[in-house]
């Protein structure tokens, strides 16, 4: 079956099948291999991306539901080679060990700022709380989202 | 790398209205309805479920809405849960849902996921059910024949079994408006913060008059076959005073009314131990929300 749908700002059409998971669309159709294959069952989160600007697990959407969406994976974030502010405090903050979770955190805080601009340490714990990362200890990813936050309110005032 | 899970072969079918829906699921055989997906795309991985043919209904927009008016609240059942926790409306006036949605999946699960595939998979640890209890919510379900309209509590037949008859749509969620002046909370206790399932949870919802207890209601889930109103426990603090000393010996009753089992997240024991806890927890806090501050006397 062919479905259309939007991909990092582009139409794309597909011909997939509705025993393929987003994941797997994106992964082997399209070969976008930042969308992390990791519990295949929802737990993890490494397989995140934004449907129509909200963060889900794209190993628990079949192929099919994307159609006519809009999806949005790491790959959107820089622009012209130049990483993103988010992706910037994830290495000056040195939010990143192995890398393995770092596209789904990085995401889900874009989401998360896009909606709420200065969230609450609690608030960014809750918004993450569907990620797993096994290095970190997660307190230097959610410090690297603090500093995105003071970073632009400095830069404003 | 290739895929620990290989979902089997798939009929998909979208229909891009109710009626339609409904038509296709009186003629199909061996279908499941989808909408969020996030219980039932990992039971189709697992083998848990096998089906030929599966209806999307997560695109009809006819099942998703959220409207209140003077006497009731309405919820379509294929409103997404991070739409329901978000609403400012729903948290005002019955604020046990909200509480209840917070507590379950993650942010990327509530987005996808629905309250009406929530009740529909009729897991005995469904969050959304005991707020829905106590609220004496009904459930509008429709087939081609027509409509029919079941309090929640008869909803629930099983674990995974429903009173839905295999041509019907869960296709609304009706909640009478809580009375002025009335307390409501939901607790959950689990092993973790995120994606928990519950190990128990509890709704409860109060009303008081001249410090007596004019109304309450209890709901648990996850220490029975389905979630349950607690009657017995209900029954023994109606009209009693609103005494902590009262509220601990009476919310021992509970245990009565609950058949935990032993599993992976917890014992059966230790459920009925939790259950008294939490039950007396969210009691105190619906009491909270009325303005009455129990003091706890160590």
């Amino acid at each position: 079956m062919k479905i259309k749908f939007t991909l990092n700002g582009e139409k794309v059409e597909v011909d997939t099948s509705p025993n393929t998971t987003l994941l797997d669309m994106l992964r082997r159709q399209l070969g976008i291999k930042s969308v992390k294959r990791g519990c295949e069952r929802g737990e993890c989160g490494a397989c995140t991306v934004l449907m129509d600007g909200k963060p889900v697990y794209s190993c628990l959407i079949l192929a099919p539901k994307v159609d006519g969406r809009e999806i949005i994976t790491i790959e959107y974030l820089s622009k012209n080679g130049e990483l993103h502010e988010i992706q910037k405090a994830f290495i000056e903050a040195g939010a990143v060990q192995c890398g393995f979770c770092t596209s789904a955190f990085i995401l889900t805080a874009y989401s998360l700022l896009n909606q709420n601009p200065k969230p609450s340490r609690k608030e960014i714990v809750k918004a993450l709380e569907g990620i797993l990362c096994r290095c970190t200890g997660y307190v230097k990813i959610i410090d690297a989202i603090d500093r995105v936050i003071e970073q632009k309110y400095k830069v404003k005032q | 790398m290739a895929s620990f899970y290989i979902i089997p072969k798939l009929n998909y079918y979208k229909p891009r209205t109710l009626k339609e829906a409904l038509a296709l699921i009186n003629s199909l055989q061996n279908f499941k309805l989808i909408a969020g997906g996030t219980d039932l795309v990992v039971d189709l991985k697992t083998g848990r479920i096998k089906v030929e043919s599966i209806i999307d209904i997560s695109s009809l927009n006819e099942l998703q809405y959220i409207k209140i008016n003077e006497k009731e609240i309405k919820i379509g059942a294929a409103t997404i849960l991070q739409e329901i926790c978000e609403n400012k409306a729903l948290r005002e006036e019955i604020p046990a849902l909200t509480e209840a949605i917070e507590s379950m999946g993650s942010w990327h699960v509530r987005n996808i996921a629905t309250i009406g595939g929530n009740l529909c998979n009729a897991s005995p640890a469904a969050d959304t059910a005991p707020p829905l209890l106590i609220l004496n919510a009904k459930l509008k379900l429709e087939s081609i024949q027509g409509k029919r309209i079941v309090p929640i509590e008869k909803f629930f037949h099983g674990p995974r079994q429903t009173e839905l008859k295999k041509n019907e749509i869960l296709t609304e969620i009706v909640i009478p408006k809580p009375p002025k002046n009335t307390g409501m909370n939901f607790l959950k206790l689990g092993r973790r913060n995120a994606f928990t399932l519950s190990v128990v949870g509890v709704a409860t919802l109060v009303s008081v008059k001249n410090r007596v207890f004019k109304d309450v209601r209890i709901a648990l889930n996850a220490i029975a076959p389905t979630p349950i109103r607690a009657y017995k426990t209900e029954s023994a603090l109606k009209k009693q005073k609103v005494d902590l000393k009262i509220i601990e010996e009476k919310v021992k009753i509970v245990t009565e009314e609950i058949k935990p089992i032993s599993d992976v997240r917890a014992s059966a024991k230790y459920r009925k131990e939790m259950a008294i806890v939490l039950t007396r927890d969210s009691i105190i806090q619906s009491l909270r929300r009325i303005g009455l501050i129990l003091e706890e006397k160590a």
